[in-house]
């Protein structure tokens, strides 16, 4: 063939070819999982997760990893071994002269398809509980996205949003720990993302929509709040914080907020419009 | 060449035909009719290679100045820095913005969906199928000319104020529909919009080309069963092109109306962006992303399957084997292309979308990775047991499977909406779609550009420099996207200027320095082929019809074939994949080669 390793010269010289090319499709599964192990060892994994629903989602990331890992070491050795062994340069004979399989087909055909029904049956529940089975309470807290920050409202000593006693904050979320807490999310403008990594909470906010968000917080300490949707130039900046804290400190910081923006404010705002209202700080 | 003038005498020749005589003589018009205006499929396809490598470079360039951006944010720029004389030499986050928008843009509609349908579909239908030229040869011409007024859309964009559409690929509203939401979503989305449409006007003259092609024009003996992979996998590409593209023209025209002329479809009511009020309202920005999905899943297929295709018969070529399951592969591509159609909500499962749609979009996206997995298991069986021969174009076939598993499994999560929750919007899709869309379509790209050029310039391709070529591309782009994995664990979001004044994310500065890195190094390595592709054009060694031994009809045809195609009326004997066939004395049977005994006595017992 004139084609045939044309560059490489001697039979010889091709066969240390075939035996390079298998061994870098080979590095692909090696280095692959390599990367996977030592990431953790330099923080590059999951941040720390801090609420209750969060152990069900790193537990089926870690799951879909094992299984997509086994197909992908099983897949990408095999290539490397057919790479190896059946290189025209040492191997002798004619090729095989075999067309396919039904009975393979058949059997790499309902393996997979089993495999993958049952993932997604198996995720089913945990979406339901993250996204579907809404807490029945008032919301705890509205949220509304706008270029390029969180704004806050709490609803304030009645328990009800849209009342003169609201208050108002920006980009400062504080939770009480092991309770659970209900975020109305709404857009002022564009769509944003509220994504608390820590969390494992996202969702888009939508102008024009109101879309609960429930978490429960189980650990205390401070997170970051990044928008996950691109909003515009200044999306990079749309940074908040969630305080994680005890309820009793919880309601102090609460009481705190409410005094200061009282003293800001000595005339309470009608609350009815919290989009178009002023900020404290 | 004396077979190219034969052909040229033995089929007709449709451009000259259309011209009264008197003009044969100008020169002037006989090059542009015969180099610019061509109907000639081969010219059309070559003009469309050499329109989309161009923009490939300038879609590498934009990635190099987003990596830039994302591994020492606001450091003073190299090159580009004189932009920004004003800023001190940084890119300014609009600017950020901006590249990574045009990077995606340019790089799905100007290169991907182009270089495969466009080059590749045009220059290889008719030859893989017999036929001199395609069914509408004046359509085909347009659907290159209408690429023109969209690069213009596009370039122009970046030079009107507030620079070119800067809200993402996706555009999604109010982001893009508020003109005065960001510095780009002015005249450059305008811009940006118009040139959508073009693109869309292209392919869809090309779907339609195709299909009526590949049904109508095979040659005699070619049933359906015989067609090569890369012509069902254009076939079946052509035919989802047809039925989702409408979508997104009328979405986009849509958008464009709610821009210039008032209308609301994606507006809510009373929105106000940056102080500005939109004049109307009533729509809903969910409306856009389902009608942009409802295209643009399928659209991701478009970009892949004819790089399945081409890939297959590579590998048939340089394993010496045949296909291993010819019809699970064709099925699988139906299968791939029928499901592509009820998936595009995987997109959208945090969207505020009904959560409890979003379960039965992770059901029906789980399973389209079932066709992908019998193709890759297919693909395994036919190098098994093979004779496998390292050339350039096997190696880049080769890696399209080796990284075409990577990024259908990384897809998997992401159709787990659990764990999406997390990972949407990170770099782990960053990662899967780049595997997916550069690991695979663009090593796909190559193979087929090392396989074909012999065909399409009469000469081969320099192997040594081409391996080089390989090797470098593929260290590099594993450098560059399987780290963004476990970026995407980490939950680094994309598309942000500068991530790390996020305690969550500040301490992945050098894992990005070094994507950065392996990035520059995988654009510069493209210098390589670059000078092996326009050197081995006029000095690489004469090829001849056949250079690699492969089956199908196009290596029947003088290489380079000429105006008409064949310089005989190809008819077609068996499948394209008859390979190490016992008792055969060359180790493969062309499509064309007449029956030999075996063949001859096996037809007559079926007939008898």
């Amino acid at each position: 063939m004139a084609n045939d390793n044309s560059s490489d010269g001697s039979p010889k010289r091709s066969r240390l070819m075939g035996i390079f090319w298998s061994l870098l499709f080979l590095a692909v599964p090696v280095l692959g999982v390599a990367v996977f192990i030592v990431a953790p060892w330099y923080d590059i994994w999951l941040p720390k997760d801090v609420s209750e629903h969060g152990k069900a989602i790193d537990g089926l990331f870690m799951f879909i990893l094992a299984l997509t890992g086994v197909v992908f070491i099983a897949t990408e050795v095999l290539l490397f071994w057919f790479l190896w062994k059946y290189d025209a340069a040492s191997a002798t004979g004619p090729a095989k002269y075999i067309h396919g399989s039904h009975a393979v087909e058949v059997i790499w055909t309902i393996i997979p398809a089993a495999t993958l029904l049952f993932l997604a049956i198996y995720q089913m529940n945990t979406w339901a509980d993250v996204k579907m089975r809404r807490p029945a309470m008032a919301a705890s807290v509205e949220v509304v996205g706008r270029q390029f920050e969180w704004r806050l409202r709490y609803p304030g000593r009645d328990g009800t949003l849209g009342t003169p006693d609201d208050l108002f904050l920006v980009n400062d979320l504080h939770v009480p720990a092991d309770e659970d807490f209900l975020v109305q999310l709404k857009s002022m403008d564009v769509l944003h993302s509220f994504f608390i990594p820590n969390l494992r909470i996202k969702q888009d906010a939508v102008p024009g929509m109101k879309i609960p968000v429930w978490f429960k917080a189980t650990e205390n300490g401070e997170y970051d709040i990044v928008c996950a949707e691109l909003c515009g130039w200044g999306h990079y900046k749309m940074k908040g914080r969630v305080t994680v804290e005890s309820r009793a400190d919880f309601e102090r910081w609460l009481e705190k907020m409410y005094a200061q923006q009282e003293a800001t404010q000595p005339e309470p705002l009608s609350g009815a419009d919290g989009a178009a209202v002023a900020l404290t700080q | 060449m004396s077979t190219a003038t034969a052909s040229t005498t033995l089929s007709p020749d449709r451009v000259s035909q259309s011209l009264p005589p008197a003009r044969k003589a100008r020169p002037v018009a006989e090059f542009l009719s015969t180099y610019v205006f061509s109907k000639d499929h081969k010219v059309i396809g070559l003009q469309f290679l050499f329109s989309t490598l161009l923009w490939f470079l300038v879609g590498g360039l934009l990635a190099l100045a987003v990596r830039w951006q994302v591994a020492w944010p606001w450091s003073d720029v190299p090159v580009l820095g004189k932009l920004f004389a004003q800023q001190g030499g940084q890119m300014a986050p609009e600017f950020y913005t901006m590249l990574f928008t045009m990077h995606a843009t340019v790089m799905i509609f100007l290169v991907i969906i182009p270089i495969l349908a466009g080059a590749f579909g045009n220059f290889l239908i008719p030859l893989m199928i017999g036929a001199d030229d395609m069914a509408f040869p004046t359509l085909n011409m347009l659907s290159y000319w209408f690429m023109w007024p969209a690069f213009f859309a596009f370039g122009a964009s970046f030079f009107v104020e507030g620079g070119a559409a800067s809200s993402g690929w996706t555009s999604y509203p109010p982001l893009s529909t508020n003109v005065a939401s960001s510095p780009g979503a002015g005249m450059g989305q305008t811009l940006w919009l118009v040139g959508l449409t073009l693109v869309g006007v292209s392919s869809m003259l090309g779907s339609v080309n195709y299909m009526t092609t590949i049904i109508l024009m095979r040659a005699p003996g070619m049933t359906m069963f015989r067609l090569p992979m890369t012509i069902w996998a254009m076939f079946i590409t052509a035919i989802l092109q047809a039925f989702a593209l409408p979508v997104l023209t009328a979405a986009g025209f849509m958008q464009l109306t709610d821009r210039t002329l008032g209308t609301g479809f994606f507006s809510p009511e009373g929105n106000i962006v940056n102080n500005a009020m939109q004049a109307t309202g009533g729509g809903q920005p969910l409306l856009w992303q389902h009608l942009f999905w409802f295209y643009s899943h399928p659209a991701v297929y478009i970009m892949i399957l004819p790089a399945m295709g081409m890939v297959s018969d590579i590998m048939t070529t340089f394993a010496r084997k045949p296909l291993f399951g010819y019809r699970p592969m064709v099925y699988s591509i139906a299968g791939i292309a029928g499901l592509g159609f009820i998936v595009w909500g995987h997109h959208m499962f945090i969207s505020g979308m009904n959560p409890a749609l979003g379960i039965t979009f992770m059901v029906s996206t789980m399973m389209i990775a079932l066709p992908s997995a019998v193709k890759t298991f297919n693909w395994l069986g036919t190098i098994w047991g093979g004779r496998i021969q390292f050339t350039t174009a096997m190696l880049f076939a080769l890696s399209f499977v080796s990284m075409f598993i990577i990024g259908g499994l990384s897809g998997i999560f992401m159709a787990a909406t659990p764990v999406d929750i997390f990972i949407h919007d990170t770099y782990f899709i960053v990662a899967h779609f780049h595997y997916v869309l550069f690991a695979g379509t663009a090593m796909g790209v190559w193979a087929g550009i090392y396989y074909w050029f012999p065909k399409m310039f009469g000469r081969t391709m320099n192997e040594f420099w081409g391996k080089v070529h390989f090797f470098l591309t593929f260290i590099f782009l594993n450098g560059t996207f399987f780290t963004m994995h476990i970026l995407g664990a980490v939950g680094f979001p994309r598309r942000l200027a500068d991530a790390y004044h996020y305690e969550t994310f500040h301490h992945l500065q050098p894992l990005n320095a070094f994507m950065t890195y392996c990035a520059i190094g995988m654009v510069a390595t493209q210098i390589i082929f670059a000078i092996n592709f326009f050197w081995s054009m006029f000095n690489g060694p004469i090829a001849g019809r056949n250079p690699w031994n492969a089956n199908t009809l196009e290596w029947t045809a003088p290489s380079p074939p000429g105006h008409g195609n064949f310089d005989f009326q190809p008819v077609v004997y068996r499948g394209p994949y008859e390979y190490s066939v016992p008792g055969v004395e060359k180790d493969h049977l062309m499509q064309t080669d007449p029956p030999n005994a075996a063949e001859a006595a096996a037809a007559a017992a079926a007939h008898g």
